[in-house]
Formats: structure tokens, sequence, C-alpha cells
């Protein structure tokens, strides 16, 4: 048979979980990293990365927004999709994917931006005119209050929903890695370790994101960028990073350590079919380069312009091998055997429901969102002035 | 209200929630199927609708109702065990209307689907090399596929 | 047609009553069928199969089961003692046209017929996230076509590699067990044509079931014990190198 090798039970020639299920759990680990940088600010008060606050949501909510339709398209019965609402499954990890989902969305991140834009959103409504002006009118949910002792209430509400949030972005993310460290018909997946290993790599994933998006923002506008908040990120991105690898590593230490029944055909996998991926992007150049750039710019001084390259270039990095990451566990446990006498290959169709294009697009969506939120609710520049004063340091 | 003052616009967001949920719960009072939870989570006619498809294998026992003189004569052979759909094919629509007659099989395709030689059967199997061992015949020239044993008074 | 028909009044009564109301139209009247009475798995006896597909091909015939997938198929084992742990399997077409002959050779080759295990703590039914899939009360565990949303979940939690989506419409497929014939009085299709009585439907909860007598007499196996899934394929005499 074309593409395998060795021994496939015959129904598992075919993958079932293609491209699109990589982009999920890529897709909620942003918006769970962007959420917990955004929080650092708020609850662990770290204010050299303030700016970066407002930002940091509303990617996390464009992400969010596409978060689930990568799984959508990948139903065989969309149209069903909402039975997961309906009549979900108390012992199925998915079936709480729903009321997570719904939970993350509405509960913390639409709350938490509302109540810190309300004021913004009622001064834009009455500066704006036409179409503009309902819009925000019915964001603002047509109440125009905004009273020192109204916006003292949001402020303190806000506070306790980013307190609420942290836990709940664990869980999003906790979650997403359980659905795949709970298979224990799946050697390669099944690990109490796996959800763990998920909301790191979220972290480091979602870090690295608002970083880069944020130098990306502040280029496009031509504004200088804040050189002390990005190395602030760059310190975080480089400890998460740390805990990130180390986890990863203590789960291929045990694996190699103990080698049980599944060893020899996964470590075969390793060094075939998941070279490249595995060993090349994820772990050479998406882990170790990282972390060495990053590491290099905590011990030695190093002039702003460098350091701007070296961030940009390890956030992209960064976010390659996390994606490789992804890429390595979905698409990984689904080309061996589960009776370990072979492998087969996952061949990417391009123009089908579940093909390249289709994660293109869905790739590309997230920010056609952020552009969109970021002219109806700017994050920087004057409105943010009821925040600190944004420092002007540049390089 | 005093109470309202500051706090309108939270109520106003509260309420958009508790629309949100009550039309879910609505829309699934609505949606569930009835039988939804009736042994079990799952839809309980689930069961009936698999029970319910035709069969296409009528087994045996319809079989054995018509052809009796075929059960007498095998029953006494080797082939005791071996089912008539086993090499007859899927008979339902015979059974449920004998008219429509079966086609005939060719024992020359037929017999080495189980009786070729492979050193993967079991030892005891009776298996052939066919060509060594007819020299191209049919099998039924000298075996009677319902009693094949041919010590046993199966040959013509 | 009347002919048959008044035949069929003398078959088992359970089958007969069945087969009254399926040429009559109406299978919903058939059988005295009571789910609480029975407790469904398969004995499959090892050494018997002699790798014919005859299972094979009657599970397609019997379920309409899609090219290329299978709801049963037959595995054929060559172990070689240099290497136990790692036998050379093949299963060409899931064995629907049989195999190559074997050689004697050193290894020693056998077949396995594969199923469905029917688990009764199954972990394809715990990760359903709709109640789509589940162990009906006789101890099958079914799919509901039509609730059953495709994601796939399922297949990726069977450690058998039992299911499968159907190419044409989307969801998830197995081995019923021939629900719809057992509900009926009768056996599986593969049982009924394996040739060599390597397969047997058993109902646990049957007293007089002879396969009491069976497990107490023989050695008898599941798959992957290890993954503790109360699977209820029980395999005679199975060989330690299977997966």
């Amino acid at each position: 048979m074309p593409g395998v090798e060795g021994f496939m039970y015959p129904n598992e020639v075919e993958l079932q979980w293609s491209v699109l299920i990589v982009l999920y759990p890529f897709i909620t680990g942003l918006v769970a990293g962007a959420f917990i940088l955004a929080s650092l600010e708020r609850v662990f008060h770290v204010v050299t990365i303030k700016p970066t606050y407002r930002l940091a949501l509303l990617t996390a909510l464009s992400f969010m927004l596409v978060a689930p339709l990568p799984l959508q398209l990948h139903l065989g019965h969309p149209e069903r999709s909402l039975e997961m609402y309906f009549t979900p499954h108390s012992s199925s990890a998915m079936a709480m994917f729903g009321f997570v989902y719904l939970w993350y969305l509405m509960a913390v991140l639409v709350t938490e931006i509302w109540l810190d834009y309300r004021k913004d959103i009622v001064e834009m409504y009455h500066k704006s005119t036409g179409l503009l002006k309902m819009i925000y009118w019915l964001m603002a949910t047509g109440n125009l209050n905004i009273s020192p002792r109204a916006l003292e209430l949001d402020d303190k509400i806000g506070y306790t929903i980013t307190v609420i949030g942290i836990p709940s972005a664990f869980l999003l993310h906790g979650y997403v890695g359980f659905i795949f460290g709970s298979i224990k018909a799946n050697p390669w997946w099944s690990s109490p370790l796996m959800p763990v290993v998920f909301i790191f790599s979220a972290m480091v994933s979602g870090v690295a994101a608002v970083m880069l998006l944020f130098m990306a923002v502040k280029k496009l506008r031509k504004e200088a960028i804040d050189i002390h908040c990005v190395d602030t990120i760059a310190k975080y991105l480089f400890y998460l990073f740390i805990v990130d690898f180390s986890l990863e590593m203590l789960d291929l230490i045990h694996r190699i350590y103990e080698a049980d029944e599944s060893f020899r055909s996964l470590d075969f996998m390793v060094h075939s079919r998941l070279f490249f991926s595995q060993i090349v992007l994820q772990i050479c150049l998406g882990t170790l380069t990282p972390i060495l750039l990053l590491g290099i710019t905590q011990l030695f001084k190093i002039r702003a312009g460098i350091r701007k390259a070296i961030y940009t270039t390890s956030g992209l990095l960064t976010l390659m091998g996390i994606f490789a990451m992804r890429w390595n566990v979905v698409i990984g446990g689904q080309l061996f055997s589960k009776s370990f006498l072979g492998y087969t290959t996952y061949k990417m169709a391009l123009v089908t429901k579940e093909g390249l294009l289709v994660a293109i697009a869905l790739a590309i969506l997230p920010f056609i969102f952020l552009t969109i939120l970021v002219k109806l609710l700017p994050p920087f520049g004057e409105n943010d002035a009821h925040h600190a004063p944004q420092p002007a340091i540049g390089d | 209200m005093a109470i309202f003052k500051d706090t309108g616009h939270l109520f106003r967001f509260a309420a958009l929630f508790v629309v949100g949920t009550t039309s879910i719960f609505v829309l699934r009072a609505i949606v569930t199927p009835k039988s939804f939870g009736q042994y079990g989570h799952y839809r309980g006619a689930a069961l009936k609708d698999l029970a319910d498809r035709p069969v296409k294998y009528a087994g045996h026992q319809a079989c054995e109702v018509c052809h009796t003189d075929i059960v007498t004569t095998k029953t006494a052979g080797k082939h005791a065990g071996v089912n008539c759909e086993a090499c007859h094919g899927p008979l339902a629509k015979h059974a449920d209307d004998p008219s429509n007659t079966p086609a005939k099989l060719d024992t020359a395709v037929l017999c080495v689907k189980c009786h070729a030689a492979s050193a993967a059967k079991p030892k005891g199997f009776p298996q052939v090399q066919a060509d060594d061992h007819s020299g191209g015949l049919a099998c039924d020239t000298c075996h009677k596929p319902h009693d094949p044993a041919i010590a046993a008074g199966g040959a013509k | 047609m009347n002919v048959s028909r008044r035949y069929f009044m003398i078959l088992v009564p359970a089958a007969a009553v069945a087969w009254e109301s399926v040429l009559a139209g109406t299978p919903e009247d058939s059988p005295n069928y009571k789910m609480q009475d029975h407790w469904w798995g398969m004995l499959i006896d090892t050494p018997k199969c002699i790798g014919c597909g005859n299972c094979v091909r009657a599970c397609e015939a019997e379920n309409d089961v899609p090219e290329g997938f299978f709801r049963t198929w037959v595995e054929r084992y060559h172990v070689t003692d240099e290497n136990m742990e790692n036998p050379e399997v093949i299963s060409p077409e899931g064995g629907k046209h049989g195999f190559p002959a074997a050689k004697e050779d050193e290894g020693k080759y056998f077949f396995v017929p594969k199923m469905c295990n029917h688990c009764a703590d199954s972990p394809c039914t715990q990760v359903c996230p709709v109640g789509a899939t589940f162990v009906s009360p006789d101890g099958v565990v079914l799919i509901d076509q039509s609730y059953c949303l495709g994601c796939a979940y399922c297949v990726q939690a069977c450690p058998y590699g039992c299911r499968y989506i159907n190419p044409e419409k989307h969801s998830a497929e197995k081995c019923t067990l021939c629900y719809h014939r057992i509900t009926k009085g009768l056996t599986t299709a593969c049982c009924e044509n394996c040739p060599t009585g390597a397969r047997q439907l058993v109902d646990l909860k049957n007293p007089k079931d002879p396969i009491h007598a069976f497990l107490k007499t023989h050695s008898v196996q599941v798959l992957k014990p290890q993954m503790a899934t109360g699977a209820k394929a029980f395999y005679n005499e199975l060989d330690g190198s299977v997966r």
C-alpha cells in the first residue's frame, strides 16, 4: 500500500485528524498565552509591559473567535455541532470544549475587554457619526454612564475577572492537552504531562506572539518601540521557555529510559517520519535556538537595535517551533500503528475542506479580526491616557 | 433607583448573559430527541433503528426448512459445520421469494478459497496444491461439495 | 412467497417471529427480544481460523462496509524465534480475498480474526462528546448514525483500530455485532459464514451458552488486556505476539 511501511490495522491507514486539528491547539495556545501576559500587568502589576495590555487582550479575542472554526470544519457533520451543548457527554474531554470555550470567550475575554474599554467606547460614541455611532452605542449596551463611581466599579470587577481569568486560561489550554493526554490507546499522547506541557507551550507561543505583534504594530504606526517593555516580555519568554523545554525533555527522557512496548515504534518514527518536524524544526530551530538567543540578551549587554532583531528572530522561531510541536503531537500521534508494527503517511490535501489553503486562511483570519478590533478599540494613544502615562522611551 | 445609578450598565451586560444562557436551555429542550436518556446517555430509539435493518444472509435455519435433502447429506459429511451461505452467498432474497434463484457456483474458484495449501493453516485442515491435486479438473468432478470425503462414499 | 412464509412459522421461535415481521415489512413488531436478558460477546477460536476471508466478505455484504474500511478483518502473523516481539503481520485488503500461500520455514504462521471487542468499559464510548456511541443494555457497542458528529475522537480512542469514518456518510462506523440479526434470533454474518467455527457469537447471560464451559476448560485471552477495556471478544489460544 502506498505510504504504508510495515503493518497498520486496515482502518488506520488514513489519518483522522488533519492539519486543521494542528491549528486548533496552536490557536487556543496563543489565546491562553496572550491572556496570561495581559494579566501579568493587571494582577501582578508588572508596569513595564502595560503598553501591551490592551493589545494582548485584543489578540487573545481575535484568536479566540477563530479557535472553534478548524474544529467545526473538520467535523463530518458540522450541522450537528450544537449537540455538544445540548447533550454533552460528561465523560468526554471534548464535550467540555463548548463550555470552556463559551466561559472563556464570554465571561473572561469579552467581559474584561468591555469593562476596560467602556470609557473609550462611550467617548468614541460621542465623537463618531452614522453607523459607527450605532455600533458604539450597541457596544455600550446603550448605557453611557461613565461617572467616576461607575468606572471605579468597572475597574474592580475587571480585576476580579482577570483573577478568575488566569485559572480559566490554564483550564482552556490544559484541557486541550487533556484531550490528547487522556487517550490511553495512543502511547504518543497518553501522558499526564501533556496538559502541563500544553499550558507552558501555550504561554510561550502567546507571549512570543504578543511581543512580535507589539513590535509590528508600533513599526506600522511609525511609533517608537518601547524597548524596556519588549525587554521585559523577552525575559518572561526566556524563563517560560526554559520551563516548557524542561517539561518536554522530561517527557522525552522518561520515554527513552522506560522504553516500554511502544518505544521501538515511536523511536523509529522520531528518527524517520518526524525527524524534520520534531528534531530539526521543533527542538533545534524552534526551541534551542530561541532559548540560546534570548539567553544571550539576558547575559550580555547588547545594543537596543540588535536586541530588537534578536527578539524578532527568536519570536518567529518560537512560533514556528510551537506550531511544529502541535504538528508532531497531532499528526505524529497518528502516523504509527497501534499495533506498533508499522507507519503511515500524512498526505495534506491542498484545496479540500481540510486542506492547506483552508488552514492558511484560518491562520490569516485572526489578523483580520485583530485589524478590525484595533480600529474599533484602539489599544494605544490618547485613549490609553486613563491608564499610566505611556513612557516615551525609544532606542 | 439609587442602586442602579452607577451600576445600570453592569446589569444590562449581565442581562445579555442571562438571555444567552436561557436561550441555550430553551433550544436544548426543543431540539434534544425525546428518547435521549431512556437507557443511558444516548438516543434510546437508536437501538430500534439499528435492530430494524433488513438482513442479507438468511441464516442456515431458513435454508434447512425447504432443503431437507441437502441437510441429510451434509450433516453426515465433513462439511456438516459449514453453513449454506458460507459457499452460496447472501440469500435472504431467495428465502423471502424462492423463485429468486441464486447463481450456480464454480467449484474451481470456490473450494480453493478454503482448501489451497498454506503453511499458515492449521495442520489438520485438508489442503491441497490445486494444480498438482486435480490437474486442472473442477473439484466437483470427484468431490460432492455437500459431502466431500471420497472414502466415505462421496466419489461420483 | 406464501410457501416460504408458511415454512418460516416452524423455524426457531425467535427467528420465526422476526422473519414473519421482516417479511411483512413491519420489523418494528418483530422480536420477543428482551435486552436485559442478554450480554453479548464473541468467541474467536484462533487455531481454527484458516484465513479464507469468508467473514470479511460476509460482513461487507451484510453491512454495506465501504471499500477500504473494515468492521472485521483477518491478520496473518509470522513469528520467528529470533524476533518474537516483532512479528511480521499482513492483512491484504483485510484478508477479504484470502492470503498468499505461506511456505514452511523456521517460523510459525497463524491467522487472527479481528473485530470490535464490544468492550464493557469501552474507551471509545467514553470519549464521544455527544452520546452518539454507547454500550447498549445487552452489551453491544453501537453508533447512532443520525447523531454522530464525525469528530473521529472515538476512532482515536479505540486501541484495536476497529472504527472508521464512513467516507460518504461522514459519521463513525464499526461492527454492530449484527445487532439487526442477533435481535431477531440469528447469529452474526461473520459467524454464520465461518466455515470452521472459528467465530462464535456468545451470550454471557444465557446459562446454557457453551461459552461458560469453554472458558473453564481453555486458555482464553482478550486483546491488549493491559488496556483494561473489558473486551468481550475472547480469543482461544492466542499467541503472545498478537497485538
